[in-house]
């Protein structure tokens, strides 16, 4: 099947609301592990300017997908991946994309804060330093300046950008590694679980800036809150055991899902 | 045979006081161990401890002063004969008497001395049989009181714990004790040693030839000697050896430290690293054979070939070995350090897009620069204290020269062959050798604790 069919197949299932641009697209995705395959077969479409959410039990593959759209799957070794994902034109893992600029495009942030060892202002620069994005010290100055505001940590942190990103609390750690992923300006931010090492304040204020970013961004989340899915998200897909189950608007995933599983799942009956 | 037999005595009444212990323990509660506060096993510890720990403590501190007793006891018996002669020669005639202690044949030594080994042995024998009656009762009587405060709730899993932590204080207190001992001896040679020679003009003398020190007492003595123990040259070889040696080993030692832990597949990983560390077993003194018959000769023709002059024992082919030497402390030690860097942090730095190299540069190395200094640091002080290669390869000639072609010698070599072969142990050579020792020591400790503060202050910590 090729892109735009399956474009044109799931536009046909989502409502005229959704009619956004497909930002990225997933096409007969397999993943696997050595002998183990961790992804059967999943096709999956990420529209521009919404939240989608992965949902599903431990170990279906979420992260996994979430892995594979900016290639990080390529630092374990056993790992090989088949299928095609699509960014705007581009087959991701065609030979001739450089996966340092794919990574530019589609930032990251992890389940655990992880910031650099660095200054506060030395973590939000890297990515602008590496990728040389920025002519003068102003530049970059400025640059830093406004994604910490765009990541809602900047009113606590200016005047100490010198003080080291780990003395920070969790959720501003957290923050930190959003404004650090999107001080490269990336298109797509890939969040997975970004809230599970944080308390209940923190997380609330993170869900709020992801609310806040949709409008810069795409953004895919990870999560296993279905709280959280269905507040951040305007689409939910749910994995269960390395397939993608149902995908749809999240109010109808929560509401009225299709599928049976899909249903114990989000009811608490599995997972 | 006689020490034997009772070190192996004292082990079987040790397994037998932990028996008995165990079973006066279990029978004290009718055969029902559960209703014991302490584990049986507690209760035979706790016995065989309070018999042993004093009888042995008691052998060690006889060890430790039997020396001073038995020449206390023979000079009281010797009386005025002994108090008439000169220090030395009563020294000797001690000296004498301990190496004669166990031979029949007497006939070498004089009458005064014979009277003395008679002496001693008589002495020696009756401390021995005290000793093993007083070690003998000691074991009985702590069996006993051990035995008798057995009950059910006896806290004899505490007692243990306790004794435990005693004896890994007393281990640690060895290690410190050492320290301090080794320290202290290198101080009371080395004022010695300033008594003869004045301190500045030894730290700061630029000429070092001691074969032709002063030997006697006196104005012109001090004068003389100040002149010929300068150790400047002496450091300045150990600096520039230890400074090559470091050029050498450390980006190699660091490179392939990078690619061991970052780009090496497992496998290469699990065979290259053990070959590295092989050379760390190599005995020194064959890296000394390669350095003298293989690299000095190397560089003495290529530099003939090309026209520049160098010594057939250089600097150079020194440090060159010394640094091959040193590169698996760099290596291995750097290894384990980059990968205890969190994966977290290599993931964060490749979804932003940086390379691996990138990552290492940026991110891996600033957070693992701690251990790397201290890896580092550990290898300087290797190469500082060196002496094997540099005696066989380097020279011995005290040259003042930053010139790596030219023979140079180090702190080390020079007390070599400063206390090799028949010397006066009073003389200024020799105690040079203890002063030269105390420098050396405190210029790696000055290294060590700027190495601390440095990383201290630079650290990125990640956790």
């Amino acid at each position: 099947m090729s892109v735009e069919a399956n474009l044109a197949a799931t536009a046909a299932k989502a409502p005229a609301a959704n009619a956004s641009k497909v930002k990225m697209s997933g096409n007969g995705v397999n993943v696997f592990y050595g002998e183990k395959q961790a992804l059967f077969d999943v096709d999956l479409n990420i529209y521009e300017n919404q939240v989608i959410s992965l949902i599903g039990p431990s170990g279906c593959g979420k992260s996994t997908f979430l892995r594979c759209l900016n290639r990080m799957n390529d630092t374990i070794d056993v790992c090989k991946v088949t299928g095609k994902i699509v960014l705007d034109e581009d087959d991701i893992y065609d030979k001739n994309i450089d996966v340092v600029e794919l990574r530019a495009r589609v930032g990251m942030v992890f389940q655990k804060p992880n910031p650099f060892p660095k200054s506060i202002y030395e973590n939000v620069a890297y990515g602008p330093r590496i990728h040389g994005m920025t002519r003068t010290k102003d530049e970059l100055d400025d640059l830093v300046t406004s994604s910490l505001r765009r990541a809602g940590l900047w009113e606590e942190v200016k005047d100490r950008l010198d003080q080291p990103g780990t003395g920070l609390s969790g959720g501003q750690q957290q923050r930190l590694c959003i404004a650090r992923a999107i001080a490269t300006q990336p298109e797509v931010l890939l969040m997975d679980e970004p809230c599970s090492a944080l308390d209940p304040i923190a997380t609330a204020i993170i869900e709020e800036l992801i609310d806040e970013l949709r409008a810069n961004f795409t953004i895919v989340i990870v999560t296993h809150s279905m709280q959280q899915a269905a507040r951040v998200s305007q689409k939910t897909a749910f994995f269960h055991l390395g397939k993608l189950i149902e995908e749809g608007p999240t109010d109808q995933i929560f509401t009225n899902p299709i599928n049976k599983k899909t249903q114990d799942y989000i009811t608490g009956r599995i997972g | 045979m006689q020490g034997w037999f009772f070190v192996i005595i004292l082990v079987l009444t040790a397994c037998a006081l932990f028996y008995i212990g165990r079973s006066r323990a279990v029978a004290t509660v009718g055969g029902d161990p559960t209703v014991l506060h302490s584990k049986p096993g507690f209760h035979g510890a706790f016995v065989m401890i309070c018999g042993m720990v004093p009888a042995v403590l008691l052998f060690f501190t006889w060890l430790l002063f039997s020396r001073y007793l038995t020449s206390a006891y023979v000079t009281a018996q010797l009386g005025a004969d002994f108090a008439n002669l000169a220090t030395i020669e009563q020294n000797a005639l001690i000296r004498n008497m301990r190496s004669f202690a166990d031979r029949t044949d007497l006939s070498a030594l004089s009458q005064l001395e014979a009277e003395a080994v008679e002496h001693y042995r008589a002495f020696v024998g009756r401390a021995a049989l005290i000793l093993q009656i007083v070690i003998g009762v000691l074991v009985v009587a702590g069996g006993w009181f051990a035995m008798r405060a057995i009950h059910q709730e006896l806290r004899a899993r505490q007692f243990v714990e306790k004794t435990v932590m005693s004896v890994l204080i007393a281990a640690s207190g060895v290690a410190i004790l050492t320290t301090l001992g080794i320290v202290l001896s290198l101080i009371f040679e080395s004022v010695n040693f300033f008594q003869k020679v004045n301190f500045l003009d030894f730290l700061f003398g630029t000429h070092w030839s001691p074969q032709s020190a002063f030997e006697g007492v006196g104005e012109e003595a001090t004068d003389r000697n100040s002149e010929v123990f300068g150790a400047i040259p002496v450091f300045a070889g150990t600096l520039l050896i230890t400074a090559i040696a470091i050029l050498v080993a450390a980006p190699i030692g660091l490179m392939s430290a990078i690619y061991l832990s970052d780009y090496a597949s497992p496998k290469v990983r699990a065979t290259a690293k053990p070959i590295m560390e092989i050379l760390a077993g190599i005995p020194t003194v064959v890296y000394g054979f390669f350095a003298a018959l293989t690299v000095a000769p190397f560089f003495r023709n290529t530099g003939e070939a090309i026209g520049i002059s160098v010594s057939s024992e250089s600097a150079l082919a020194a440090g060159l070995v010394m640094g091959i030497m040193i590169i698996p402390f760099v290596s291995s030690l750097s290894d384990d350090v980059i990968n205890s860097v969190p994966q977290s942090l290599r993931d964060g730095s490749a979804g932003l897009g940086a390379t691996k190299s990138e990552t290492i540069r940026r991110v891996i190395l600033p957070a693992a620069l701690p251990g790397i200094v201290s890896a580092l640091m550990l290898a300087i002080s290797r190469a500082i204290g060196e002496t094997m290669i540099v005696v066989m390869a380097a020279g011995l000639s005290a040259n003042m020269t930053v010139n790596p072609l030219e023979a140079v010698t180090t702190v080390t070599v020079q007390i070599v062959t400063l206390l090799v072969g028949d010397q006066e142990f009073d003389s200024a050579k020799t105690l040079a050798a203890f002063a030269l020792g105390l420098v050396l020591f405190c210029v790696t400790l000055l290294l060590n604790v700027i190495a601390l503060r440095v990383i201290k202050k630079y650290r990125e910590q990640y956790d």
